[in-house]
């Protein structure tokens, strides 16, 4: 091969890699366009079975979550406090790990984690339940019955990641909140939990809830999307709903750390 | 063409359907028409292109170029919520049945009752009742799809697909993973409720014993193209001949009888079996 066909060569596949992604993140957006039409008509006029659909959505994808959010929560909380005590006590500082704790957790950690956590439990489930009916013709019967498959499959699913995410996210906050201070209790001496909860509370302030909060529910909107999206898009029977349900948790992970990046950049600007 | 159907408007028209994905053709130039109460089989083998014509039909995906018409609509120039009203009036069996498994055989059948009429919720529950009764599945309406058999899967199918009333049934490979009892026995009831009903029915299968039980008209379809469009008897007159010499009556024979020799393995041979194989495994059939 000479050079000047090696070089075409890495420059069509850069080309088709490009194509591919342009195609992926425009799919991905008229489905974020039609799952918002969707959720506006269902509002404006709800059905029993539309809210059916979301509470069973939010207790399968919520319930089973807790368990794992609230032990990996719990550890980062521990972890923090034991990785900074000893750097703050150099400065006298160690009462003061309460206060990073709650600010690095609440702000970031606390939902990110949670997301992480999700995409594994909930959007790979969610992928391969919808790439499952696609290989069962179910979501062909769908449209061949005049019934959108984005209302009735992707709405409940989309709105119950984003509203567990809200709930796991706040959940999160505490868990880590309690896992530093089991852990300075536990390990770290009095001059770290005595104030614990005093410093935590003296130094958060409402905008940093809110702002994890609100990346929570971006995280939450974003891997429900992914993971419809993955399901509904399968191909070529197990084969593909294995694909799908490992290219969820791979893109929900990439498209979380993205958007906690542009949240963040934003929330530096209006100084949040 | 019979008296009667010279006198009706089809409720299916196709006409010069073609259809590319990338360099392969896989209809190329079908016509044909369906007229009101006819039974008709499309028929082929493997990558022939009859799933791809039915979904054409059916209004899943657009032709590359000619035309279908359903029920009077042309649906290159119709926009969703037409299609959408248009898919009320008809219904389809799909090959797996397509059951939503997280709802009961009855929820299943209720579904397009509830989201498409103002019906109360007792009255979808008698017709629920009577539409199970048509295919004989009453005693499975509180059952889930994971708990009843193939056979009975698609009775259900059948069921939710004749809910609304519809015009026309359209039935994907109805006899797809049957045993030979089970496989009649849907026959037998597709035969019944097209007649009940006064419906068109379009089949798409390549069991031979269910297409010659069902069929008022066979269409074969063969690389894309119509090789041939007449009613049962003519089939029947070919498939019970002998050999003619002519390649395409021939090859019709050896499809409807299964033999092992004949024009369709003459050409797998000549145009190598493994290009045949990957044409087939290239899933557009």
């Amino acid at each position: 091969m000479t050079m000047a066909e090696r070089q075409n060569n890495i420059i069509e596949s850069l080309g088709l890699r490009a194509m591919g992604l342009c195609e992926y993140l425009g799919g991905l957006t008229l489905l974020l366009g039609a799952t918002a039409v969707w959720t506006v008509r269902s509002l404006a006029r709800p059905r029993w079975r539309d809210i059916h659909s979301l509470s069973e959505q939010v207790v399968r994808v919520g319930i089973r979550s807790v368990g794992i959010v609230a032990l990996v929560q719990g550890f980062i909380g521990a972890i923090l406090a034991l990785q900074l005590v000893p750097t703050l006590e150099q400065y006298g500082q160690e009462s003061q790990v309460a206060a990073i704790i709650g600010i690095g957790g609440f702000r970031m950690l606390g939902p990110i984690f949670t997301a992480v956590v999700l995409s594994g439990f909930a959007g790979a489930s969610i992928a391969a339940e919808l790439g499952t009916m696609v290989v069962a013709e179910e979501i062909e019967a769908l449209e061949a019955m005049s019934l959108p498959p984005v209302r009735f499959l992707v709405v409940p699913r989309v709105l119950a990641t984003f509203i567990v995410m809200l709930l796991l996210t706040t959940f999160a906050d505490l868990m880590i909140a309690l896992g530093g201070y089991l852990v300075s209790r536990l390990a770290l001496g009095p001059a770290v939990y005595l104030e614990y909860w005093q410093n935590m509370r003296d130094t958060l302030e409402g905008s940093d809830y809110v702002t994890g909060l609100v990346q929570g529910g971006v995280f939450g909107v974003l891997l429900g999307l992914i993971a419809c999206f993955e399901g509904l898009k399968v191909k070529g029977g197990a084969q593909g709903v294995g694909k799908a349900t490992t290219m969820t948790v791979v893109n929900s992970i990439v498209a979380i750390v993205l958007a906690a990046c542009v949240c963040t950049i934003v929330f530096y600007l209006f100084k949040l | 063409m019979t008296d009667q159907q010279n006198n009706l408007e089809p409720v299916i028209r196709v006409v010069d359907l073609v259809k590319r994905f990338g360099d392969h053709t896989v209809l190329n130039g079908v016509t044909f028409d369906v007229f009101p109460g006819e039974m008709v089989v499309i028929m082929g083998g493997s990558g022939c292109g009859k799933s791809t014509l039915l979904r054409h039909i059916i209004g899943s995906i657009l032709p590359t170029s000619g035309r279908v018409e359903l029920l009077g609509e042309d649906l290159a120039k119709i926009d969703e919520p037409q299609l959408d009203e248009l898919r009320k009036r008809f219904g389809i069996l799909f090959q797996s049945g397509a059951l939503f498994n997280s709802m009961t055989v009855g929820e299943n059948v209720a579904l397009p009752l509830q989201e498409h009429t103002d019906l109360d919720a007792d009255t979808i529950d008698i017709m629920v009742k009577i539409k199970l009764e048509q295919v004989d599945l009453l005693a499975a309406e509180d059952l889930m799809p994971a708990e009843i058999s193939g056979g009975m899967k698609k009775r259900a199918g059948l069921a939710r697909a004749i809910a609304m009333d519809p015009e026309i049934l359209f039935y994907d490979e109805p006899s797809a993973g049957l045993d030979p009892v089970t496989s009649a026995e849907i026959d037998q009831l597709m035969i019944d409720l097209t007649r009940k009903l006064g419906v068109s029915g379009v089949v798409v299968t390549h069991e031979m014993d269910s297409a010659f039980a069902i069929a008022d008209r066979m269409i074969m379809l063969d690389k894309g193209r119509v090789l041939m469009n007449a009613p049962r008897a003519e089939f029947e007159k070919i498939r019970d001949g002998d050999p003619t010499g002519d390649e395409k009556i021939d090859l019709i024979r050896q499809f409807l009888r299964g033999d092992p020799d004949g024009p369709i393995t003459q050409r797998r041979q000549d145009s190598g079996y493994e290009e045949d194989l990957l044409a087939t495994a290239g899933g557009f059939g």
